[in-house]
């Protein structure tokens, strides 16, 4: 009974992954799968849209606010040289300890998870996800566009007859 | 001798330009992409990726010298201190890589040009050479980056760049569509399992400084998301660095490649993935942790060993010569694998040496291949017959380079195996000392085919081969930095110091002295 | 350990669960669709679910790019190449069946493995959540001014990120530059036309959009709206969802637009490929020139502080502005010259077999 309990805790906690790891699954089998060269593609989106959502589901925060500050207070100069370290090159690796940790304490309660007042999520995944998202489209335009000349020089887009064809012409080369 | 003209070199440089090396040597040749695609004409072009590519050599000696002096550097993008910021961290392993890519990187474009003007259509000169700088960049910013997101967004700009270089071969044959086609998928499918693995690296620590980590990592229990983060990433890199059996996209990318991106990626690109798989695995993670260990040691060695004898076996069986090479490439990454999975520092050590020989030997026999290629159209082993004769000092420089992939004395090649083998018998794995020199066996064989056909064989007279070449001589440009790497691999042999030198201080810093 | 945010059944909302469902069945379908075009919409579908989750997970700017992207670019990318290329998928071999299931049972359970361990959903106080990633929220009000964090992380504290994010979208149109061309006069000139007069010109693209007046007109009103709202996501991105990507993508849409309705030819005369190859190479120069300035100042690059000595958080405001505007210059760029090298290329599907 109590076990029970247990995982039903941890389903309803880590649903999330667990419907993410089913989608990137289901995208890298069409990627496997299937011989077609846009449906490859395609699945390469699916799993990495899923990449995506592992990210940005890892930043919620219950009861958080989309990261845009309600009221920001920026530092007078003088302030501000303390916030910014400053490392200049080059440093040794001495050098390089003392500004390792740039006095960031880890959150231990609510209360110190909390700025000004408001609770938001995290923006760190979102500008990892952001910059991916730019990566992952940049990889389907060159790959698209070696699909178009594919079908222009082999008249195909299914990997199984380009294949035959190339074998075909290394046959050729040797005799 | 070494830090001598390095110190001399960084006294010739303005102040400011030393300072900011650590972000000038990326930086350098990524501005100079875009340049280049607007200087618009092929030569033009191509002396100022030259210009560039030299000034990233020089700021690479700079770096050296930097290191030598304080061990290692640490550069701050945008002032910001690292777990905020963006680090660019500096020590004895990836100033090796970086001087052994920015050189790669000059000797290339100086042997390319004579092809590329050859195999590439005048109009797509310009962007073409583009691209080959910001693969350059790509390689550079993934060795030098001490930031775990920041070697994705390199490793996708030297990826994406890749693909593009491997499809311009498709102008003269249409399978360097399809071997890019392929690269592109298994590459994403490598970049993407590295992204899981890194986010379920921030999962566990909160941050992405590569430093940082690994201090989380040394005083916190591991736990599955940690090993699970370690499972993905070591596939990942695996699959761009060409590890046995994610190997299948390498030998055809080589293969159809326009001749300038053989000769440059099969000396760099797989080396650079695996520097970045080094370092992660021993740098990043703890290398003393029991499941690492059993990972090296149960996964890790036996697919070395698979790669050194099944790609080398299937060398032996490729009528295409630069197929030849890259399955041989295949089987030499085992080698340095092996290396890695011993997790000793001798191990590791050899490993990183062998690397760097075998960029050197490498790079001078597609060279080479490329010459012959440039001159009398050979692509298949058969056609090399006569070689020997007709173009000396080409197949001499061939013959040298050829001597070393295979660990003859005399060579660079015999030394980076000599210490491998060493390091295996004080690991207790003799297994691992047989495999390699069952492995180096089967070299003698397929690299004795090449030199046979060259030397022992008559040049086919039915058609015509034996009389002057297509284009009268061998071109300057492409013939001295084959020379250059063919003296290198003898130079190493005896002065092996430089690479050594750094190999033994980055094993050393990162498995803590040859304690296993 | 506070459990208010922890407790079961609370963690997740309603809304959560339906999209979550939504992408799971919309996989399965693009699974076992072999119809390209219904394989490509449902992808669209599933970014566009995604893009909505998103905005659920309070990842406003992420739901934004993913929604331009996803559902809008890559749908339509995918839409061109099917177009020049084919419409069906050939069904999955078995053999090619076992290995990709066995691949991904492999994968999946290794994922699986590591779950039982991963934070639980929405944990304030989880690793990712306490630690760097809230030191931004308290940092960037009073290093950049900057109200949304998500803009100051991107183009101030991980700004060489974005730098090399750029260079990555400037190596995708050199990629698609080398592999399809940018088409152009080379294109006409296969067969050899006579020189048309300008009136045989006004005619011809009259006769083309004859059809299609009220698209003509409407359009003709949307262009400059599309192009306004385009520069207020620009400026916007420091307060709101945006930036200088988004902003791209949607001042390239309206030229695209453009030429959808007026024909390529009419597109390339009023933006010719040469100055989107130039405007490609001059976005990344403008990046690394606000970095390479800030190296002459004396910082570090890409170091905004010093552009503004006097006052840090307005050097760190003038900085992110600028790199903004280089990133968009370069995505609009980019997005023509893959627009232009795909419609360079004669679909081989005649019209009516749609």
């Amino acid at each position: 009974m109590h076990s029970t309990v247990v995982f039903w805790e941890f389903l309803t906690s880590h649903f999330n992954y667990i419907v993410v790891i089913t989608l990137m699954m289901t995208g890298l089998y069409i990627v496997i799968s299937t011989g077609n060269l846009v449906k490859k593609l395609v699945g390469l989106g699916v799993f990495q849209t899923a990449v995506f959502q592992l990210y940005i589901t890892m930043g919620k925060v219950s009861g958080g606010q989309p990261p845009i500050l309600e009221g920001v207070h920026e530092a007078s100069p003088s302030e501000h040289a303390t916030t910014a370290a400053a490392t200049h090159a080059p440093a040794t690796a001495e050098h390089a300890q003392t500004t390792a940790h740039a006095g960031i304490e880890i959150a231990k309660t609510l209360d110190e998870a909390i700025v000004g007042g408001v609770l938001y999520s995290n923006p760190l995944p979102h500008v990892l996800i952001l910059t991916a998202i730019v990566v992952g489209v940049a990889t389907l335009a060159v790959g698209l566009s070696l699909v178009v000349r594919i079908r222009e020089a082999y008249d195909s887009i299914e990997e199984d007859e380009l294949q035959e064809a190339d074998y075909k012409t290394a046959k050729g080369a040797l005799s | 001798m070494n830090a001598l003209i390095v110190s001399n070199l960084t006294a010739l440089l303005p102040a400011w330009v030393v300072m900011h090396a650590a972000s000038l040597i990326v930086v350098t040749p990524l501005l100079s992409g875009p340049i280049a695609l607007i200087l618009s004409r092929g030569r033009l072009a191509w002396a100022w990726a030259l210009v560039i590519s030299v000034i990233t050599f020089a700021l690479s000696l700079v770096l050296y010298g930097q290191v030598l002096d304080h061990g290692s550097v640490v550069y701050a993008f945008g002032d910001w201190a690292p777990p905020l910021g963006i680090t660019y961290n500096i020590d004895a392993l990836n100033v090796l890589i970086l001087l052994l890519v920015a050189g790669m990187g000059v000797l290339s474009l100086v042997n390319g040009l004579p092809s590329v003007l050859r195999e590439i259509a005048p109009k797509d000169q310009a962007p073409f050479f583009a691209a080959f700088m910001l693969c350059l960049t790509g390689l550079m910013g993934v060795t030098i980056t001490g930031d775990a997101f920041n070697v994705f967004v390199f490793l996708e700009i030297s990826s994406i760049s890749t693909y593009v270089l491997v499809a311009m071969g498709g102008t003269t044959d249409r399978r360097a569509l399809t071997a890019s086609f392929n690269y592109l998928i298994l590459g994403t499918i490598g970049a993407t399992f590295f992204v899981i693995g890194l986010g379920l690296l921030y999962m566990a620590t909160g941050t992405l400084n590569m430093a940082d980590i690994t201090a989380h990592l040394h005083t916190h229990s591991e736990d599955r998301v940690v090993r699970a983060a370690f499972a993905f990433i070591v596939i990942g890199l695996g699959l761009k660095t060409a590890m046995f059996p994610l190997h299948t996209w390498l030998p055809s990318a080589y293969a159809y490649s326009p001749t300038i991106v053989g000769t440059f990626l099969a000396s760099t690109a797989t080396k650079v993935a695996f520097y970045a798989m080094v370092r992660f695995i021993l740098g990043v993670f703890d290398p003393g942790s029991p499941f690492s260990g059993a990972l090296l040691e149960i996964v890790l060695a036996p697919m070395a060993i698979a790669a050194m004898i099944i790609c080398s076996v299937q060398a032996l069986h490729q009528a295409d010569l630069r197929k030849l090479l890259a399955y041989s490439s295949v089987a030499q990454l085992g080698y340095m694998l092996l290396g890695l999975s011993m997790g000793t520092a001798a191990g590791v050590s050899a490993s990183l040496l062998h690397l760097f020989n075998h960029a050197l030997m490498k790079g001078a026999l597609f060279m080479g291949v490329g010459i012959f290629g440039l001159q009398y159209g050979i692509r298949q082993v058969q056609d090399l017959r006569g070689l020997g004769k007709t173009m000396p000092l080409t197949a001499a420089a061939f013959t040298i380079s050829g001597l070393s992939l295979i660990g003859v004395p005399l060579t660079a090649g015999f030394v980076s195996k000599f210490y491998l083998i060493t390091a295996a018998l004080e690991r207790g794995w003799w297994w691992a000392a047989a495999a390699i020199l069952a492995s180096s066996v089967l070299a003698i064989f397929y690299v004795g085919r090449m030199l046979e056909m060259m030397y022992l064989r008559e040049a086919p007279k039915a058609k015509g081969r034996t009389k002057k070449a297509k284009t009268g001589n061998v071109p300057l440009l492409a013939l001295v930095p084959l020379l250059i790497l063919a003296l290198a691999n003898i130079w190493f042999f005896f002065d092996a110091s430089l690479p050594k030198g750094l190999a033994d201080a980055a094993a050393t810093a990162l498995l803590g002295g040859g304690a296993l | 350990m506070t459990t208010e945010f922890l407790t079961p059944l609370d963690a997740f909302t309603v809304i959560d669960l339906i999209f979550m469902m939504m992408l799971v069945v919309v996989g399965i379908a693009i699974v076992r669709f072999k119809d390209l075009f219904a394989v490509v919409m449902l992808s669209g579908v599933y970014s566009l679910v995604s893009a909505a989750w998103f905005v659920s997970l309070d990842a406003v700017d992420v739901a934004f790019t993913e929604a331009a992207v996803g559902a809008g670019i890559s749908t339509v990318l995918m839409l061109g190449a099917m177009l020049l290329t084919a419409r069906t998928a050939a069904p999955v071999k078995p053999a090619r069946h076992w290995v990709a299931l066995f691949v991904v049972c492999a994968t999946g359970a290794a994922l699986l493995y590591a779950t039982v361990d991963m934070p639980s959903f929405g944990d304030p106080l989880s690793p990712p959540n306490a630690y760097v990633g809230l030191e931004y929220l308290k940092r960037t009000g009073p290093d950049t001014g900057v109200p949304n964090v998500v803009s100051a992380v991107l183009a101030s504290y991980r700004g060489y990120d974005t730098f090399g994010e750029t260079t990555v979208i400037l190596t995708a149109g050199l990629g698609v530059i080398l592999i399809l061309g940018l088409g152009g006069p080379a294109r006409r000139r296969k067969k050899p036309v006579p020189a048309k007069t300008k009136e045989a010109k006004a005619k011809e693209s009259e006769d083309y959009g004859a059809h299609h007046v009220v698209l003509r007109v409407i359009s003709k009103l949307m262009i400059p709206v599309i192009i306004v709202y385009g520069a207020y996501v620009q400026f916007h991105g420091d307060f709101g969802p945006g930036g200088g990507f988004q902003a791209g993508l949607i001042i390239a849409s309206s030229i695209i637009l453009y030429a959808l309705i007026f024909g390529v030819d009419a597109a390339k005369e009023a933006v010719p490929p040469s100055l989107v190859r130039l405007g490609a190479a001059l976005g990344v120069l403008i990046y690394g020139g606000v970095g390479v300035i800030s190296l002459l100042l004396g910082g570090n690059f890409l170091s905004y502080n010093v552009l503004n000595p006097a006052h840090p958080s307005h050097g760190q405001e003038l900085g992110i502005m600028f790199v903004e505007i280089g990133v968009l210059v370069t995505v609009a760029s980019v997005m023509l010259i893959i627009f232009y090298g795909f419609t360079s290329r004669q679909p081989d599907i005649s019209d009516k077999d749609w």
